[in-house]
């Protein structure tokens, strides 16, 4: 079982402080959604709404079609993980996980096996009688979800739970929670502020700032097609010039700048000034010239990262911009100080407005 | 309060207000009002209580005015109300007694919070609370045993050969209740005092060694002041508990040294005055509380810092 | 230089205990002492007559049976009070929270004396006002019921102080996720917030217990006729003195070292599990890696 969620002009005010500005979502039964963002941008106040601690101020919220407008967080068909888990520490794990049936009145007997059953899914088996402070981290998450699955609910909610994994712990939680999602169906919504695991987990991303949902895509299309400069930034690196609108025409635009003219695909600027987006892994470095989009810049520093190269750069009138290249043993890497042109594909640069916030 | 509602919802709040509300309302504030109320009538037969003779007047608290006693000070010689300078005196013992247990604490204090092993600091903590757990007669009767003229303190000093014949320790005007005092009210100034101290980081001092400040700058300069809210509420502690204590006067006290609180027990007890009592109870909360209030204005200490 | 200050310093803390605990000594040793005034000088033998003779003060007894119904009372009332205050204080926040705290503390540095006398004067006034000054029924006349009322008027805020430093480390998202789990109210009292401040309010009970058994200043203006052992005994140090006071005193440190070993005992075995249950998770952790 699992329900969808619909949004529907949810506003939610702390006093004067807008924390949710006019959220519209729909998330279908069964989908894994996660709400990216910073911290500060409303995505944890529109978890608690959902999950009934919050009401909104203004707005409709709907679990499974039903308004849930007054249904307090116990009788949502909802399971939150916290942030920092918020396991029970005085109860065994077999107490923590079906601590939800106990409190519906079921006999200990079901509670147990149900418990069992659980610590098996999540990959724990034996560890019914532990006690939570003999758990590692990552044993600890796998609790946390089993006792959010104990009730059943349909729809999941978690709020950062990897925060406080290490990097390469964090990155096996991923696959697991991801077939874990995949394993029982339940619609899942994640909150993160963490590019890389929303992209990675998610069927879908919705992109926040300042209380504004600016972008709610498939996480190829957010990082490829960004609406706004605020996603662009967020799901990853850019490099940025200012200028001017000259012509438009089928999509494609002309953009003056001081390091020259530019074409490349015009976004929804709706009236407002744009800039242009070149991501630095699709800039090419060359000797010469390229036909179109080319700027002279000097090589400076060059930094290795493993699978790619940075080279940065800088241009005649001192800004800087970047360019990657895979690390696939073909790639020559220039010579600090070298003078060289850097150019990017029309169709992978975008001229778009900075992020949706309230003017 | 929304929060509470939250949590627990309206019949648990509802409930853990009312008994809150019984115990300030019921247990504190109308007993001290009514308290306050009774110190302005005159203690009258039952029959005339309501007559024309109950009206509200400070006579009570005039009483404190009465019988003057001459007293000298450094060849100056002076008259002074007896209850008057039995206060001051309360007043000023409790004082010495705050100082000294400060002056024994601190040093005790500071090597728990500092030097110790920490691994063997619940071991010795244990041992301090255990006269704590005695109750504070039995603390004051052996006092009373050690100090009695043919007891064992004069005993030991006798055959050390620091004194030649026995001293009446308990016929020294207040030499025997600032004793039973500071016995009785040390550890009230000592886990304050080592709260506060442990919460100092250890690298400051350290630091402050590093750089070649000597021993005594570094408590000077970067452990008593760190520890002020901690001395702070140790001392208000030891000088409330030593000005309102009536058992430790009363067995330890000499013919010479009246407490404030047994000249109180007096009027209650032995004169069955229970407004003139109770004048004299409210005079020593209020002047105490102002005494307070000014030793924390003058230490610029404040309250917040205290309560914690 | 630094090690003979420390020296010194280890040297003080000995002296200090030794300050305390040598009263308590010479105490229980006169209780031993075969000679008719309560002392340790002169030494006049072995004897234990004074421990029969204790029991056979009638007094004395009904003074103790007195005196653990008043702390049983005491701790039960101001448990209740000093915990529901507690999570109260810890759940307001503003200027009421400084107001409520503030009244809250000052019933400690209140003079027992002025808890006392108003306690007292209080219920018998209310009694007269409600019927009559000679027909006052329980509870409008003194006794022992008010020297309860009395010492729960301050030791509540003891516990209270206890139960709020617990307080202060317990994650309120555990309340949450409870009843985000579908607990009611009482459920999320019972299971999750009272478990995580039992040790705090044992705590508390038998800090309640004990101040109520020493209280001597509340109890001495309101027990009306009745006795408590802290009156008792000093009545007794006042009027003629036997050594049953020194064998009282002694059973009494016996009951408390004896609880302050268990306690010690069961601390260090709860600490033992703990570390255990630590390396267990950091060898979790190291596998994962």
């Amino acid at each position: 079982m699992s329900a969808g969620i619909d949004l529907e002009n949810v506003c939610c005010d702390f006093g004067t402080f807008r924390a949710v500005d006019n959220a519209n979502v729909s998330i279908r039964p069964g989908e894994f959604f996660s709400f990216l963002g910073p911290s500060g941008c409303g995505k944890t106040t529109i978890l608690r709404m959902v999950s009934g601690f919050i009401e909104p101020t203004e707005g409709t919220i709907r679990i499974g079609g039903k308004d849930v407008k007054g249904t307090r967080p116990n009788q949502r068909p909802t399971a939150l993980i916290f942030q920092n888990l918020a396991l029970f520490p005085l109860m065994p794990i077999w107490e923590n996980i079906s601590f939800g049936l106990e409190v519906r009145g079921v006999d200990k007997a079901t509670r147990r096996k149900k418990a069992e059953e659980l610590l098996k899914l999540v990959d724990l088996p034996g560890a019914a009688d532990k006690m939570v402070s003999q758990l590692s981290g990552g044993q600890k998450q796998r609790v946390a979800i089993a006792r959010a699955l104990a009730v059943e609910p349909q729809v999941m909610l978690l709020d950062e739970p990897l925060s406080a994994l290490d990097l390469k712990l964090r990155q096996h939680m991923r696959a697991e929670l991801r077939a874990i999602q995949q394993r029982t169906g339940v619609t899942f919504i994640y909150i993160t502020h963490d590019q890389g695991e929303a992209l990675a987990m998610s069927d879908r991303v919705g992109v926040m700032s300042q209380g504004r949902i600016q972008q709610i895509a498939d996480p190829r299309e957010i990082y490829n097609n960004p609406v706004n400069g605020f996603v662009a930034g967020f799901v990853g690196e850019n490099n940025i010039f200012e200028g001017q609108v000259q012509q438009a025409a089928g999509g494609m635009a002309s953009f003056v700048t001081p390091h020259g003219t530019f074409r490349a695909r015009l976004g929804d600027l709706g009236g407002k000034a744009g800039k242009l987006y070149v991501r630095p892994e699709h800039t090419v470095l060359s000797s010469t010239p390229a036909t179109e989009n080319s700027v002279p810049v000097t090589i400076g520093d060059i930094s290795f990262e493993g699978s790619f190269i940075a080279i940065h750069a800088t241009t005649e009138t001192g800004a800087a911009l970047t360019s990657e290249i895979r690390n696939d043993g073909s790639a020559t890497v220039p010579e600090r100080g070298a003078r060289m042109f850097m150019s990017f594909d029309p169709a992978r640069a975008a001229i778009l407005p900075d992020a949706n916030v309230r003017g | 309060m929304q929060d509470m509602l939250r949590r627990y919802g309206p019949g648990l709040t509802l409930l853990m207000c009312l008994l809150v509300a019984f115990w300030l309302i019921m247990l504190v504030i109308v007993p001290n009002i009514t308290l306050f109320e009774q110190s302005f009538r005159p203690y009258l037969p039952v029959t005339e209580i309501g007559g024309p003779r109950d009206t509200y007047s400070l006579g009570n608290y005039m009483k404190v005015f009465d019988g003057r006693v001459e007293k000298s000070i450094l060849g100056f010689s002076y008259t002074i109300p007896v209850h008057v300078y039995t206060f001051l005196l309360t007043i000023f013992y409790s004082m010495v007694v705050t100082v000294l247990c400060f002056l024994m604490a601190y040093p005790l204090a500071y090597y728990m919070a500092k030097i110790v092993n920490p691994r063997s600091l619940p071991t010795l903590i244990l041992l301090l609370f255990i006269p704590l757990w005695v109750s504070e007669v039995l603390r004051a009767f052996a006092w009373w045993i050690i100090l009695a003229f043919k007891g064992p303190l004069n005993a030991l000093l006798q055959a050390v050969g620091l004194i030649e014949d026995p001293i009446r320790w308990t016929n020294m005007g207040y030499t025997g209740v600032v004793i039973g005092l500071i016995y009785t009210y040390v550890l009230f100034m000592l886990f304050p005092v080592y709260n506060a101290i442990q919460s100092l980081d250890t690298n400051q001092i350290e630091a402050a060694e590093d750089l070649g400040a000597p021993w005594w700058k570094i408590h000077w300069r970067i452990v008593l002041p760190h520890a002020k809210p901690g001395i702070a509420s140790g001392s208000v502690m030891v000088f409330m508990l030593s000005a309102g204590s009536l058992l430790v006067p009363s067995i330890l006290g000499s013919t010479t040294s009246q407490w404030f609180t047994q000249t109180i027990d007096q009027w209650f007890k032995d004169a069955l005055d229970w407004n003139t009592a109770s004048a004299y109870a409210f005079l020593l909360l209020l002047l105490c509380t102002l005494i307070v209030t000014l030793a924390m204005w003058l230490f610029r200490v404040k309250l917040s810092d205290i309560a914690k | 230089m630094h090690k003979l200050r420390q020296n010194l310093s280890h040297l003080y803390m000995m002296l200090f205990l030794l300050y305390l605990l040598l009263p308590l000594v010479v105490m229980s040793g006169a209780a031993f002492n075969d000679s008719k005034l309560p002392s340790i000088v002169p030494w006049k033998g072995w004897t234990t007559i004074w421990f029969s003779e204790m029991i056979a003060d009638q007094r004395m007894m009904k003074a103790f049976v007195n005196t653990l119904w008043v702390a049983a009372a005491v701790a039960v009332i101001s448990v209740v009070i000093g915990t529901a205050s507690a999570i109260l204080i810890n759940s307001i926040s503003g200027r009421a929270r400084t107001v409520l705290y503030g009244m809250m503390i000052s019933t400690i540095l209140i003079p027992g004396v002025v808890i006392g006398i108003s306690t007292m004067i209080m219920w018998t006034q209310l009694g007269g006002l409600l019927f009559g000054p000679d027909t006052r029924p329980w509870p409008f006349i003194p006794g022992l019921h008010l020297s309860v009322l009395g010492q729960v008027s301050y030791i509540s805020a003891m516990v209270m102080l206890l139960v709020l430093a617990r307080l202060q480390s317990f994650d309120a998202g555990l309340e949450e996720a409870a009843l985000d789990l579908g607990a009611s109210h009482s459920q999320v009292m019972r299971r999750i917030l009272l478990p995580h401040l039992y040790p705090a309010i044992g705590a508390g009970a038998a800090v309640a217990f004990f101040q109520s058994i020493e209280n001597f200043n509340v109890t001495q203006f309101t027990r009306g006729g009745a006795d408590t052992l802290t009156v008792y005994v000093f009545s007794k140090v006042r009027s003629g003195i036997t050594p049953t006071i020194n064998a009282l005193a002694f059973l009494l440190i016996m009951v408390t070292l004896i609880l302050a070993l268990v306690y010690e005992v069961n601390r260090r075995r709860k600490a033992r599990i703990e570390a255990a249950r630590e390396a267990e998770a950091r060898r979790a952790e190291a596998a994962e890696m």
